[in-house]
Formats: C-alpha cells, structure tokens, sequence
C-alpha cells in the first residue's frame, strides 16, 4: 500500500558484501574453457566443477531431461546470484555472473517446480565474508515462505481477474480478498521492489499527480461501491495479474537479512496500525480483518524463523513475543467463525471500542517486535 | 505531623515563577548541565534511605527557587506533583491496564519509576534517543534532547476499577474514600474521557517535557496498559505559593486565590495527605485526586454582561477582589454576594471547613465542529478524603452555582493517589501491591 522500501539493513556478521552482477543467458557457444558443464536431468544436476575461483563465472547448460527446467545460482540464503529459466529438454543455455569468494549452490528445477536438485560450489580468491549458517537458514527459509505465498497468490489472483474481466461481480467479490492474502503476508519483500506495489495496492489517496489508478482497490471500488465492472475495469484485471506475475518472478532476487526480516515483520504491524485498524485499507470491501490476519501471520513466519537466534540472545523479549503473538491471534479468532477459516467479520460492523481493544492489541505485539532486530543482531 | 514534605523552599516558585529567570547571559544551563544536580540529590537520597529519606530532601538539591528549568526531587514522602509549586503545562493521561496479570502490572510500575526518576532529573529513557544500533528504535523517544528538566513532575494515581474484584486481587485494598463519584446535575460525561486504572499526572513548565514524558511511559506500558484518554493543559489557573498572583482562566477570571499553599505543612496535613490516623495503611502519605473535564460555553459567556460576569463569580474582573473589597486577597464577604456566586459556593465557610488543593490547566482542544471553542478548565483537586471535600463541594455547586449556565462536566475521574517513592529501590505502588 504504501510506497515504502523494504528496510535493507545490512548487518556486518551477516550479509557477505557478495555483489553479483547477474547476466543472462547469451548467445555465447558456452563451451568455453572455464566454463562449468551443467547436466541438468529429470532426476539429477550433474556439475563439472565445485571449485572455482572468485569472478566471472559461466555455467553452460545443457538439458537431457524430458521436462522443461531452470537454472540457479544461490546464494547460501537462496537468494538468486544468476539464473535461467525455459531450458527445454534437449536444448541448452548459458548463465553468467560475476561472483565473489563464498559459498554457492546450484539448482536444477526439472518442471520448474520446488526446491530443485542442489550442488554446492565453491568459490575462493580474495576474501571470503563470514556468514552464520544459523542466519543463512532463517533467510532462506523465509524466502521459501515469500515465494511460496507468491507462487500460491497467482491461481487465485487469475480466479480473481478472470471473474472481473468477465464481468462477473459477485464471483470477484467472493475471491477478491483471498487474492490478496500472500501478498499481504510478504507485504514488506513486495514493497521492496518499488514498481509493483503502487501498480497493484494502490489507493485512491495514495496517487500521485498524473498516475492511473490500477490494482486490488481500484476493482475494489467498482465491485462494493460501483456495483458494477465497465469496460475500463475489465481492461485493468490482466493488468493486475501481469503485474503481480512481475512480482512472483522478482521475489527471489529480493535482498533479505536476518534484521530485515525482523523489521519486516514489525513493518507488517505498522501497516495494521496505520491502515486496517483505521479501516482506510479495505474501505469499501470493509475486508480489514483479513488483510490484518494476513500481515499478522506474515509478521509472525518472521519471527519464528529467527526465533532460534533471538532467544538465544533475548529470551525475555522472544518469551514476551509469544505471548503478544497469542494474544492477538486470541483476538483476532473472535472475529472469525472458526480457526481456520479466513472469514472475517465485516469491519464496518467492528465497533469503536473493539477497533481501541484492536488497536491497543497491535501496539502490544508491534512495540516489543520493534525490538526483534536488536535482539537478532546482539 | 512532623515529618518533612517535599515542598521545601527548594520547590516553592517566587512571584516571578513562570519567567525564565534563571537564563543568565551565558545562556540557560543545558539540560545536560542540570542532571548532576538531580543525580546528585538523588544519590544522596539512596545513601540516607529508610525511614530517613524525607529529611534529606529539605537540603538536598538547592534548586533555585525560581528557575523554571531545574529539576523537582521526584523521591520523597509524598508524591511531587500535588504540593509542588503549580508548573506552567500539563500533559494528563488515563490508562487502562490490559494485562490481566498482576506480575505484569507490578513490573511496569517498576520500569515506571524508574523511567519517571530518570525523566523528571532531565535524563532520557534507557539507553538514550540515540547511538544504539542502527537496526533497533531508541529507548527514548528523543523530543526532550536538549531541554532543560523544566520542573518535570510526574504524579501517579490508581483508580477504582483497579481494584475491582477479580482482578489484581486489590478490592480489599481499595480505599473508603475512593468512592465512585456520584452523578452531580448537569454532568455530561463522556465514558470515552472519564475513568481509567491508572493515571499519570505530568506537569513541566515545557509543555514539550510534559507530553516526551507521557509518550515514553505509554510506549513502556504498551501491552500492558493502553492510554485511555489525555488531556494537554496550557495555563495553569491556580497556584501553590503564597503572594503569587492567581493566573485567570479561560474566562478571564481569578479563581481558586484560596488554594492551599505548597508550603503550608499544616493545611496540606489537615486537608491533603492521608494521615496515619485515617488508618488508612498503603495511602497514609497519599491523597486522592480528581479530575474533571469542565467545558466552558465560551461564546454565550463572552456575551455575558459584564456585571453578569463579576456576579456570577462574585469577583470584580480586573483585580480579582471578592464583592466589595479591593484586592484579590482581601478577605471576601460572602454575604454580599448573591447566594448563587461562585466564590460563595466554594468558600470553605460555605462548605464546613472543606478544602481541597487545586491544580487545574485551562485546556483548548481546537473547535467542536459547530465552530464553538472546545475551552475550559480541566480541574484537577487533591484532598485527604474526597468524600469529605469534593464531593460535598460539587453537590453544593453543581445545584446552586450560576456558573453552571456557563459550563459542563464533559469528563470525570477519580484516583488514590500513592504517598512518594522514597528511593532508589522503592516504586510506585510498592505499598499497594506488597
């Protein structure tokens, strides 16, 4: 919603200074001398080379698989050093990069499907940053999660904007929120890529001169205010899936650390704070409460991924979290019908009292939250 | 009583109070500058605590009487704040406690005290507003950097609901004298600015100082408690100290010139704190407060005849001299007031002798959507025994006083107001909940 940057913050121990130049596949024949010779097949990822020296790198693929697959060089957290996606079976790609001293993986994904076959490669020359491997897996395992709440928002976003470019109100009312759930979970690594979020949440208050009001809320306003979808909403639906496949395929290469995440969770409070509490987000839907569920589960992935290292460092603060998790979940289950249902009362029938004990609810999760970051860091 | 309270000369204000005049040509001290003296007292008082503390507040801290900068003693036998000469601002704030935990509860009135020690010296929060880590928000919110301690007082109270049962497990420690205030004609009151567990009373002659205070203590209490209503105070509308001029209210008036002096030991001990004979056990030293919200109809009253005006306050408007006197503090002639005069109502020769200790803020919460003011008085009394003091006193007024044509009663509560942290180790409410 609104157009902030996801808190990068470097943390010294924990981001390797690793700029990786990503380059895409070229025409280049791929067979030079250095390169690594990548066998990709349905069922294995054979690599040439594990160890190579620091710089420019290549990898040259080739498919003797019968399914369709991708490429990956990863960073210890996952994130994408290089990659290449479509390689048909039979045909070949190359992938370039330029890479620093360090640990990598690569992947096969045979059907561009899930974790993919991983090889580890090692890369020496020049320093090498330090990385705890304890914090390399709460990163990796938070961008699974982003990913996955990506790859899962896509089917329902296309239900979503099918249902809107047919025409058809009440089948887009009814999956209008749910289309928005994974994004609201991962609300903070989505505002990191600046482009997408104010082409898809978007308000009407929150355009700036001159910008066309596309995404979510602006077919929110059609279907709950308007009651009706006109040519010009119907032409905007592919829009919104466009742009929100721009954002499934982008999430991987989103910059995450351990104290981003931490902060990232903290920023999904402030968007309950500032926005659904108040009932601005969802103003014609009155579908705060779900949104708020959402960026309360989104907040607390975050925090049980880093929970091992908080802890161990703070454990009166993690043992306050968990309690302020519970308390507001407690909350948030009277609104709905049963536990795991994302039917939620209409906020426009959640009183000024209830919306204060809300309210007052957020601020107890969201002060000590504040906190995680430090207490990650330590 | 004998024992010392904390209004020595080190609080009372001179009839200068309210001027900056301690800012010589070197400037004001800083803020910074001032701490050591507020660090020093307080050291002096943990080395001498037990039973003992109160006596070292008469010499401790030589803050010069009247610099509105200087930091007020927050340790003694009763609470600063109630019988310390009257600052110029006020940042109110009710809260509601939402733990259900009375473990909780109690740390927090410990990280309370422990913030407000810090804070009324002139000290941030914690570890400061800055110069942590880069990746975690500051202790201190950071708005008070550089201001002086401005006479900070922070003043807690707890209220009746505290004590319900099924809760803290407190209601045989609640108090006979915190009553629930009866409904007196012609209130108004909104739940919404009424009532509250806990209340917090900041008072600083830096409205800056007041609000950085209250905003850090309900950051601290989040989770634990919620801010349930506040209120800001800009002109204080009475005073503690003898000879200084009564400050007018909102409707230009001098009210109240009969308050109780900050340094009268044996008015405040008869009308004020709680005493030992009252058996009244953790509140001996305490005394109990309350609060009221009291609109004024600013623009029928400014329509008002002049001699409307005098009458119905039963003083003249300039010099603020009772019906047929000539100065503010002659002594007033009730009967030649008419009977419905305000002054006449309140005076304690109407009232059996009951007197309370009034540190009331005009208030101005901008316009109320019809374009009318949203003025008045936001009146804060502390007395021995509410329902010997406000409560009969209120009746008297609410039936009888012509003012009432002019005001309402928006807003209402009522606390018990603890006697002082006396050291280092003590905190608010320990007699409370130990």
């Amino acid at each position: 919603m609104r157009a902030v940057r996801f808190s990068v913050v470097t943390a010294a121990a924990t981001v390797a200074a690793l700029t990786a130049v990503t380059g895409c596949a070229e025409k280049s024949d791929g067979k030079g001398d250095g390169a690594v010779q990548v066998v990709a097949k349905d069922d294995a990822c054979e690599v040439s080379k594990k160890k190579l020296p620091a710089g420019h790198v290549e990898l040259a693929v080739q498919n003797k698989g019968s399914k369709v697959t991708e490429v990956y060089v990863l960073f210890p957290d996952d994130r994408i050093v290089a990659e290449r996606e479509n390689i048909g079976p039979g045909t070949k790609a190359t992938i370039t990069a330029e890479i620093k001293a360090g640990s990598y993986e690569i992947a096969c994904k045979p059907g561009m499907k899930g974790h993919g076959i991983r090889q580890k490669l090692e890369v020496s020359g020049g320093t090498a940053a330090k990385r705890s491997p304890e914090m390399d897996k709460a990163v990796a395992a938070y961008r699974t999660y982003v990913q996955d709440q990506a790859d899962e928002t896509l089917p329902k976003a296309k239900l979503f904007t099918d249902a809107v470019a047919a025409g058809d109100v009440e089948a887009a009312k009814k999956i209008y929120a749910d289309s928005r759930l994974g994004w609201e979970r991962t609300e903070p690594v989505a505002e990191s890529f600046g482009d997408i979020d104010p082409k898809v949440d978007v308000r009407e208050d929150g355009l700036e001169d001159g910008q066309k009001w596309t995404g979510w809320h602006r077919l929110e306003k059609a279907l709950w205010q308007d009651k009706k979808l006109g040519a010009e909403e119907k032409a905007l639906a592919p829009t919104l899936y466009k742009d929100l496949l721009d954002w499934q395929k982008r999430v991987g290469t989103a910059e995450i650390t351990p104290t981003s995440m931490a902060n990232g969770a903290k920023e999904l409070l402030d968007e309950v704070a500032t926005g659904k509490v108040t009932g601005e987000e969802e103003r014609y839907s009155h579908t705060d409460l779900i949104d708020f569920k959402g960026n309360v589960e989104g907040a607390e992935k975050s925090y049980e991924l880093l929970k091992p290292i908080a802890s161990k460092n703070d454990a009166a603060l993690s043992a306050t979290l968990d309690k302020r998790f519970a308390e507001l979940n407690k909350l948030l289950d009277t609104y709905r019908k049963d536990k795991t249902s994302y039917e939620f009362t209409s906020y426009e029938k959640v009183g000024k009292a209830d919306r204060k004990e809300l309210s007052d609810a957020v601020n107890a999760l969201a002060e000590p939250l504040s906190r995680l970051a430090a207490a990650v860091t330590k | 009583m004998s024992e010392e309270t904390q209004n020595t000369a080190a609080d009372a204000e001179g009839p200068d109070s309210g001027a900056p005049a301690a800012q010589g040509p070197g400037g004001a001290p800083s803020r910074r500058a001032l701490l050591g003296w507020g660090g020093a007292g307080l050291a002096l008082g943990a080395v001498a605590a037990g039973g003992a503390v109160a006596a070292v507040r008469s010499d401790d801290t030589q803050v010069p009487a009247a610099d509105s900068g200087a930091a007020v003693p927050f340790h003694g036998a009763h609470q600063a704040g109630i019988a310390t000469a009257v600052q110029d601002r006020l940042h109110f704030a009710a809260f509601d406690v939402t733990t259900k935990d009375r473990a909780e509860l109690v740390a927090l009135l410990k990280e309370w005290t422990r913030a407000a020690e810090r804070m009324t010296a002139g000290h941030a929060v914690g570890d400061g507003a800055y110069g942590g880590l880069a990746e975690a928000p500051p202790d201190d919110t950071g708005e008070a950097l550089g201001l002086k301690p401005s006479r900070l007082t922070l003043t807690i109270g707890f209220g009746p609901s505290l004590f319900a049962k099924g809760r803290f497990g407190l209601e045989d420690k609640r108090p006979d004298a915190l009553v629930d205030l009866p409904r007196f004609p012609g209130d108004n009151l909104d739940a919404a600015r009424s009532g509250g567990d806990l209340c917090v009373q900041a008072c600083a002659d830096d409205p800056q100082v007041a609000v950085h205070a209250i905003r850090n203590l309900a950051r601290i209490g989040m989770g634990r408690t919620a801010i349930r209503w506040s209120q800001l105070g800009f002109g204080k509308t009475s005073s503690t100290t003898p000879g200084a001029q009564t400050p007018r209210n909102m409707m230009g008036f001098k009210d109240g010139t009969r308050n109780i002096a900050g340094t009268d030991t044996a008015a405040l001990d008869e009308h004020v704190w709680v005493g030992g004979k009252d058996r009244a056990g953790w509140m001996t030293g305490g005394s109990y407060l309350v609060a009221r919200r009291i609109r004024m109809h600013i623009e029928t009253w400014d329509r008002a005849p002049l001699q409307e005006q005098e009458d119905v306050f039963g003083r003249d408007k300039g010099e603020g001299a009772p019906v047929g006197k000539a100065k503010e503090r002659d002594e007033p002639f009730l009967k030649a007031m008419l009977p419905t005069a305000h002054v006449r109502l309140a005076h304690p020769d109407s009232n059996a002798g009951a007197t309370i200790l009034r540190r009331g803020y005009s208030f101005t919460d901008g316009t109320d959507g019809l374009g009318r003011l949203d003025a008045g008085l936001f009146f804060l009394a502390y007395q021995r025994d509410t329902r010997k003091a406000f409560v009969p006193l209120q009746r008297r007024l609410a039936a009888h006083d012509a003012l009432n044509e002019y005001i309402q009663h928006v807003g209402s509560a009522h606390f018990a107001v603890p006697p002082g942290v006396r050291d280092k180790d003590d905190w608010w409410g320990r007699a409370l909940f130990s």
